[in-house]
């Protein structure tokens, strides 16, 4: 990103600075900007949770179902697993490439990657059982609740593998592996993913824990 | 400095080359030039936004108008509603925010100047998308409904969407809006959503980390401080809307039954979250222009603002207290008691901080030497009609009065009195005070001067009869009110008010349109500021400063041209002219090579693609839904990547070393040497 | 005239008008959705509730407008050659608190006569007089539980009753507003609101639909007509009689005849000619029994003006079977393509049912 042009003017300006001090926080602006990105992020989870708690248990008339009943719980606790596991295989990444080791970071990059398309394909299936099974986004309010915070969760694992494997296939292009530039982004989509997983984690015990 | 190694990596187009011309507009990303953007697109969707009052007005000038039907009627106040809000207010503030924040802070840039230009993208694409429900959308009746003579569509101006700007729930849904208006609505203000989101993270960013040398944050201009709270107030409310939306475009388009009551889907749901953001967005719509108030009534008194961290702190609590009052707009709905009587209380509190900010206001302006120049003028005028507005809002809060006097033109009253006396009042200050600062000339002093006369008593003209026409029973969003009712003479009067405006705005387009070529040249700092900005020369340089500047306080240039005698009254220092003119001579010659962001095709892209996601969605049962719904995500998808993988090196290619290399003078600054500017102008501290 | 002059003239002629123009408004007192014109304890209430705090407001509202101008005045560049630079005062902590602490104290006087008055004008008292409210798109349904009655547009109620009307929606949301009598309360679809009213004396009392719900949202009013309790006891005993049927061969019968032909008992319920009971009524369309008893119908818009004549009252209904979408743009009653013999008959008919 062209960012780091502000980063070369106030760096050598705090050169001259014989002061020695700048206001800024001196925290890079990509990471500063990830992080409000991810708190208002957050809100948006929230919401969805709280949307999802507050339809769960209402009454929908004869013969209503809800999505508790269709829980596998086994089954999603592996793909948490696998979901939990993705996250140290970014931390192992990001520890690989602060090593300098491009082909270790290319590795576990990918593996990342995978893990996260694992989820997804497990998710997916939930859906189309789901979904056989009965229960469906037109079902009723707790269902479509259910669907709607579960699906926008997939689709930020979804944005999250792509943003990782375009960063793997770069590592693989690119002779001399990751630049330090694109290992800021490397740490950026990082943070990116283990929010994606903590918030994977809350939704798994709030909504298919807690009963 | 980390330098990157240079990377060849295929790009899919061209390198952006123009600097100037149709092309420079359209892969700019200089902050200057998105907010040129911004202001323009916004003030064009101003006039859009009343052009629509004035159609309404018409309408209900007298009983039983037939100018307009129902439909047309509907349609006109929802779009007005959005219009005025989210394509003019909010973008307004934005160009200031783009073009202020770096200048104020002393900055060369945003912290992401191409997420800026995203973000300027999207919002027009998202307007042109919503405007665009006027040749695609359809808006049949209700199903099982009937509309007059049969007909299977509402008439053409009819189509635009008409649900009231909050598109209350189930009244929105497919049951009841059956045919595609209001899925432009819901999918328009997603777009706008993520543009105003991009913009938030990207202000957030620039205010902590761009700032420069002894910028700290208690030195910073209030206009800055203001946007800080207001991209926090987006960055925290607008997830929520988008849940909203995202609720109510699934339920129309994809079958989901959150609102749909015979479902057990739960129509107040809808309000609650509504409110939940929309109450933060009315301060998100007024802050910015209590910022510029901030400004520019110390400048026309020449007395520093009275109770800065006052007033500061005041628009924190606002901002704080904003997201604990939603439910105010709920008094005559579906909730508990306890809850009526615990919001009301809360709604209270919010007079607390605003009065704060008004006491402090008028204790700036006492005492000072007040020039009543039109920038000026506008800011007295948003401080008396705010006033008119806020106290309309306590009166809401009493709870049991709001059962009166909820959804009629009271209510009307009360936020245009905020929103056009406040908000608008305040851009056209801004407008006003930082013409010089863009044009490099001066704006015509008695035209502007009529405009505020106008506007003022249009103002009063046109909301000061809605307080009445509300409490005599007018209902809001009714396209015909009977002659037996007795409102019509009034509602004469608020008409006329409106043309009223309409004219002082004309006035001000001739104003604007003539000064910007033909003005008298502006002075170097015309206005005998107190901000950073006026420190280089106008209009401002592509790189906006030559020298980074250095501050040691709060109202830094001021002090640098003021000293204060024994009575602690403002006395200029004697070299006060000479400092100006060299800070303006080095800020616009530097010495030193300065990188500027390279210009890029991706923002464009990645607007226009998110418009095509979003009539792929709203057609996607359409043979060419999915498609346009795979192309707007390859767009999306391939500028984002493409823009983090787009080469930097033309920074290095393209760097500009000083416009003006021929009068300028090397041996007057020293490149390597960190100069404050009152040392740079020989200022003895 | 010099300028000056004639300026203080066009004042003088602006203050005229502006006088005018304010004491016109305080005598349209009798404007018929006028919400500062209680006509019962509850309307009263708040009222009472209102008033004082707009008065505070006003007294706000001059002392800061007061203070601006007087800056404005007093401190104003006088563009004179030496006028003194003004003192450069940042701040002042004491007043801070001041202007803190005396609204916030304002605010807390005002909040608890709010509070007590949410409190108090809550919920129904037990042992209220029930009516159930339905709100459609774009007319109110009323029906009284405890004696098997059910109509449209306008609610008939005892007066120095308390009145709870239980209310929901068969669609969209709406809004019961009979200014003189209370505020308005949501008709939310899927659950329940209550709101009470209270009249002090016989009279009709205007009210509209406040919340949006849809293409005619304009068109949706009401009507309150509040008896003695003796004219509500005869009111009752005439709602409960199933009306006779009409002498064959009358212009009335004629219209009999087209009702049951031209459809219209698909929608409509009449007692003595479809499903009378109430348990049985498909709430589509307005309960017609005794249609001619209600002042005014089609959502308590036509016919329009304070007293209208007889003529008026059949023109109106004229235009509304001729083609109801015109009047009422989205219209759930189609224009059925009546000609004008049947609507006359079906006039003749409906107005016979008292
Ligand atoms: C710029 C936008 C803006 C601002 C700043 C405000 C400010 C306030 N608003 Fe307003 N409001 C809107 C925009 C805004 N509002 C809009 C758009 C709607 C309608 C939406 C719709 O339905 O379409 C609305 C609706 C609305 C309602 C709902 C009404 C209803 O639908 O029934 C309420 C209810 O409490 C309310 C209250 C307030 C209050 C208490 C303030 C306070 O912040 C005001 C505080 C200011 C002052 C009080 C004046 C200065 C203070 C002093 C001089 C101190 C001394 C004062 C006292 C001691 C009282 N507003
Ligand atoms: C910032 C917000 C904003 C602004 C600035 C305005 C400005 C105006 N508004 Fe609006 N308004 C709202 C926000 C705003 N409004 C909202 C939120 C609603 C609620 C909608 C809902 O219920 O859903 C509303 C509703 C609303 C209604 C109620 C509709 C109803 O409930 O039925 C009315 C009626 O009078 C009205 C009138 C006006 C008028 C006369 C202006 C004027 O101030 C407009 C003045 C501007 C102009 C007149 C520009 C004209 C300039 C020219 C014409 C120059 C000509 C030159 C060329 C053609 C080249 N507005
Ligand atoms: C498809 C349904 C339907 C049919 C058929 C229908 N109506 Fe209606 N009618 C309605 C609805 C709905 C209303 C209420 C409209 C409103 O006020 O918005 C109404 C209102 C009326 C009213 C006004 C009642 C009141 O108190 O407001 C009259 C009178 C009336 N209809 C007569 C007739 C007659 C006579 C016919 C047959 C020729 C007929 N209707 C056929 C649905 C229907
Ligand atoms: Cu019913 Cu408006
Ligand atoms: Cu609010």
């Amino acid at each position: 990103m062209s960012d780091i042009v502000h980063d070369d003017l106030t760096e050598s300006a705090d050169d001259h600075d014989s002061h020695g001090h700048h206001e800024s926080t001196g925290v890079d602006n990509r990471k500063l900007g990830m992080w409000f990105f991810l708190s208002s992020e957050f809100l948006f989870f929230g919401t969805l949770i709280t949307n999802y708690l507050l339809f769960k248990g209402r009454d929908f008339g004869p013969g209503s179902i809800y999505p508790v009943e269709f829980y596998d719980i086994p089954f999603t606790s592996i793909s948490s697993f696998v979901l939990l596991m993705s996250s140290l295989t970014m931390v192992l990444a990001h520890a690989a490439l602060v090593r300098g080791d491009q082909n270790q970071t290319r590795t576990w990059l990918a593996a990342t990657g995978m893990l996260g398309l694992v989820f997804v394909s497990g998710q997916f299936f939930e859906f189309t059982e789901f979904v056989n099974e009965g229960l469906k986004l037109t079902t009723n309010p707790a269902a479509s609740a259910f669907f709607l915070l579960t699906g926008f969760h997939g689709i930020h694992v979804v944005v999250g593998v792509v943003l990782l494997l375009s960063l793997w296939g770069k590592s693989v292009r690119q002779p001399g592996g990751l630049s330090p530039e694109q290992g800021l982004s490397v740490e950026l989509v990082g943070l990116y993913w283990h929010f994606v997983d903590i918030i994977w984690i809350v939704i798994f015990v709030v909504v298919y824990l807690i009963q | 400095m980390a330098t990157i190694a240079p990377q060849k990596i295929a790009t899919v187009f061209r390198r952006p080359e123009a600097t100037t011309g149709f092309w420079s507009w359209i892969t700019t990303v200089d902050h200057k030039k998105i907010a040129v953007m911004y202001g323009y697109t916004a003030f064009g969707f101003f006039i859009v936004g009343g052009i629509e009052a004035l159609l309404l007005r018409i309408q209900l000038a007298g009983p039983d108008g037939t100018f307009l039907t129902a439909a047309q009627y509907n349609g006109l106040f929802t779009t007005h509603a959005v219009t005025m809000i989210f394509l003019f207010v909010m973008p307004m503030a934005s160009a200031f925010f783009n073009y202020l924040l770096p200048l104020m802070l002393g900055a060369r840039d945003v912290a992401f100047p191409r997420m800026n230009a995203v973000s300027y993208w999207i919002f027009l694409f998202g307007g042109i998308f919503i405007y665009s429900s006027l040749f695609f959308a359809t808006n049949p009746a209700p199903l099982g409904g009937n509309l007059p003579g049969g007909a299977l569509d509402a008439s053409p101006l009819g189509s635009i969407p008409n649900g009231g700007w909050f598109l209350y729930a189930p009244n929105s849904g497919t049951q009841f809006s059956p045919g595609t208006s209001i899925d432009y609505a819901a999918l328009g203000l997603q777009i706008l959503g993520i543009a105003s989101l991009i913009s938030a993270v990207n202000f957030i960013v620039t205010i902590f980390n761009m700032r420069t040398k002894g910028m700290r944050l208690l030195r910073m201009p209030v206009f800055v401080w203001m946007t800080l709270i207001v991209a926090f107030l987006l960055l925290f409310s607008l997830p929520i809307i988008a849940i909203a939306l995202f609720m109510l475009t699934a339920d129309r388009q994809f079958g989901s039954v959150f609102f749909v009551a015979s479902s057990g889907g739960d129509p107040i749901l809808w309000q609650n979250l509504f409110w939940l953001f929309g109450h933060p967005e009315v301060y998100i719509l007024i802050l910015p222009a209590m910022g510029m108030v901030s400004e520019v009534l110390p400048v026309f008194s020449r007395k520093p603002l009275f109770g800065y961290p006052a007033i500061v702190f005041a628009g924190g609590a606002i901002a704080f207290l904003g997201f604990g009052v939603w439910a105010h707009h709920m008094f005559s709905s579906d909730i508990p008691t306890v809850a009526q009587a615990a919001f009301g209380l809360s709604t209270m509190t919010i007079a607390i901080p605003t009065g704060i900010k008004i006491f402090n206001w008028i204790a700036t302006i006492w005492g000072g030497r007040i020039r009543l120049k039109t920038p000026m003028l506008f800011s007295l005028g948003f401080v008396a009609l705010f006033v008119i507005g806020g106290l309309s809002g306590v009166t809401h809060a009493i709870v049991p009065s709001d059962w009166q006097q909820t959804d009629t033109y009271y209510i009307v009253a009360h936020f245009h009195y905020v929103l056009f006396g406040g908000a608008v009042f305040g851009l056209f200050s801004g407008l006003y005070y930082w013409f010089p600062k863009l044009t490099g000339r001066m704006y015509n002093e008695r035209l502007g001067q009529v405009h505020f006369g106008l506007m003022f008593l249009g103002t009063n003209l046109t909301f000061g009869p809605m307080h009445w026409l509300g409490l005599q029973g007018m209902v809001r969003r009714t396209w015909v009110y009977s002659a037996d009712t007795g409102l019509g003479p009034w509602n004469m009067v608020v008409s006329i008010g409106a043309f009223i405006i309409a004219l002082s705005i004309f006035v001000f387009m001739v104003n604007w349109t003539w000064s910007k070529r033909k003005g008298e040249i502006a002075p170097n700092d015309p206005w005998d500021a107190r901000t950073l900005e006026w420190t280089i020369p106008s209009p401002t340089p592509e790189y906006n400063f030559g020298v980074e500047p250095t501050v040691t306080a709060l109202d830094d240039f001021w002090h640098q041209k003021y000293d204060e005698d024994d009575e602690g009254r403002a006395v200029r220092r004697p070299e006060a002219d000479e400092l100006v003119d060299r800070l303006i001579e080095a800020n616009g010659n530097p010495t030193t090579e300065i990188h500027l962001p390279a210009p890029s095709y991706f923002p464009i892209i990645a607007g226009f693609g998110m418009m095509l996601l979003a009539y792929g969605i709203i057609y996607h049962t359409r043979p060419w839904g999915i498609p346009l719904i795979v192309v707007g995500i390859l767009m999306l998808i391939s500028s984002l990547l493409g823009w983090g993988g787009e080469p930097l090196e033309e920074v290095h290619e393209e760097h500009l070393d000083g416009q003006g290399d021929s009068d300028h003078d090397p041996g007057s600054l020293d490149p390597n040497q960190e100069s404050t500017p009152r040392e740079l102008a020989g200022v003895e501290d | 005239m010099s300028g000056r002059q004639s300026k203080r003239v066009w004042r003088r002629y602006a203050l005229l008008g502006l006088t005018s123009l304010l004491l016109a408004a305080c005598s349209e007192q009798t404007l018929p959705l006028n919400s500062l014109d209680p006509k019962g304890p509850i309307a009263e209430r708040i009222d009472g509730l209102f008033w004082p705090v707009f008065w505070i407001a006003v007294i706000v509202f001059f002392l800061v407008q007061g203070a601006l101008l007087a800056a404005i005045l007093i401190f104003r560049d006088r563009n004179v050659e030496g006028q003194k630079e003004p003192k450069q005062i940042h701040g002042n902590a004491v007043l801070e608190v001041v202007w803190t602490a005396i609204p916030t104290l304002i605010l807390a006087g005002i909040a608890v006569p709010t509070i007590s008055a949410v409190f108090d004008l809550a919920d129904c008292p037990t042992g209220a007089f029930e009516v159930d409210i339905v709100g459609h798109q774009w007319w109110f349904e009323y029906s009284y539980p405890d004696y098997d009655i059910t109509t449209a547009n306008v609610l008939v109620i005892p007066t120095e009753t308390e009145v709870c009307a239980n209310m929901t929606s068969d669609d969209v949301l709406h809004n019961f507003w009979i200014p003189n009598l209370n505020g308005k309360r949501y008709l939310v679809p899927g659950s329940n609101t209550e709101l009470r009213l209270n009249a002090d004396e016989p009279g009709e009392y205007w009210g509209q639909c406040a919340e949006f719900c849809g293409l005619s949202h304009a068109k949706m009013r009401a009507r309150v007509i509040a008896l003695d309790q003796s004219d509500f006891d005869l009111w009752v005993e005439e709602q409960q009689e199933v009306p006779e049927p009409p002498a064959e061969g009358t212009p009335e019968w004629e219209g009999l005849q087209v009702f049951q032909q031209a459809g219209c008992t698909g929608c409509h319920v009449l007692a003595g000619v479809n499903e009378p009971s109430r348990q049985d009524v498909t709430v589509v369309a307005p309960n017609l029994t005794h249609f001619a008893s209600r002042s005014v119908f089609a959502g308590a818009t036509l016919p329009s003006g304070f007293d209208p004549t007889q003529e008026e009252r059949e023109a109106a209904l004229a235009s509304w079977l001729a083609d109801p979408p015109s009047i009422k743009p989205g219209s759930f009653m189609p224009d059925l393509g009546l000609t004008a013999d049947q609507i006359d008959a079906l006039i003749a008919y409906l107005e016979s049912l008292e």
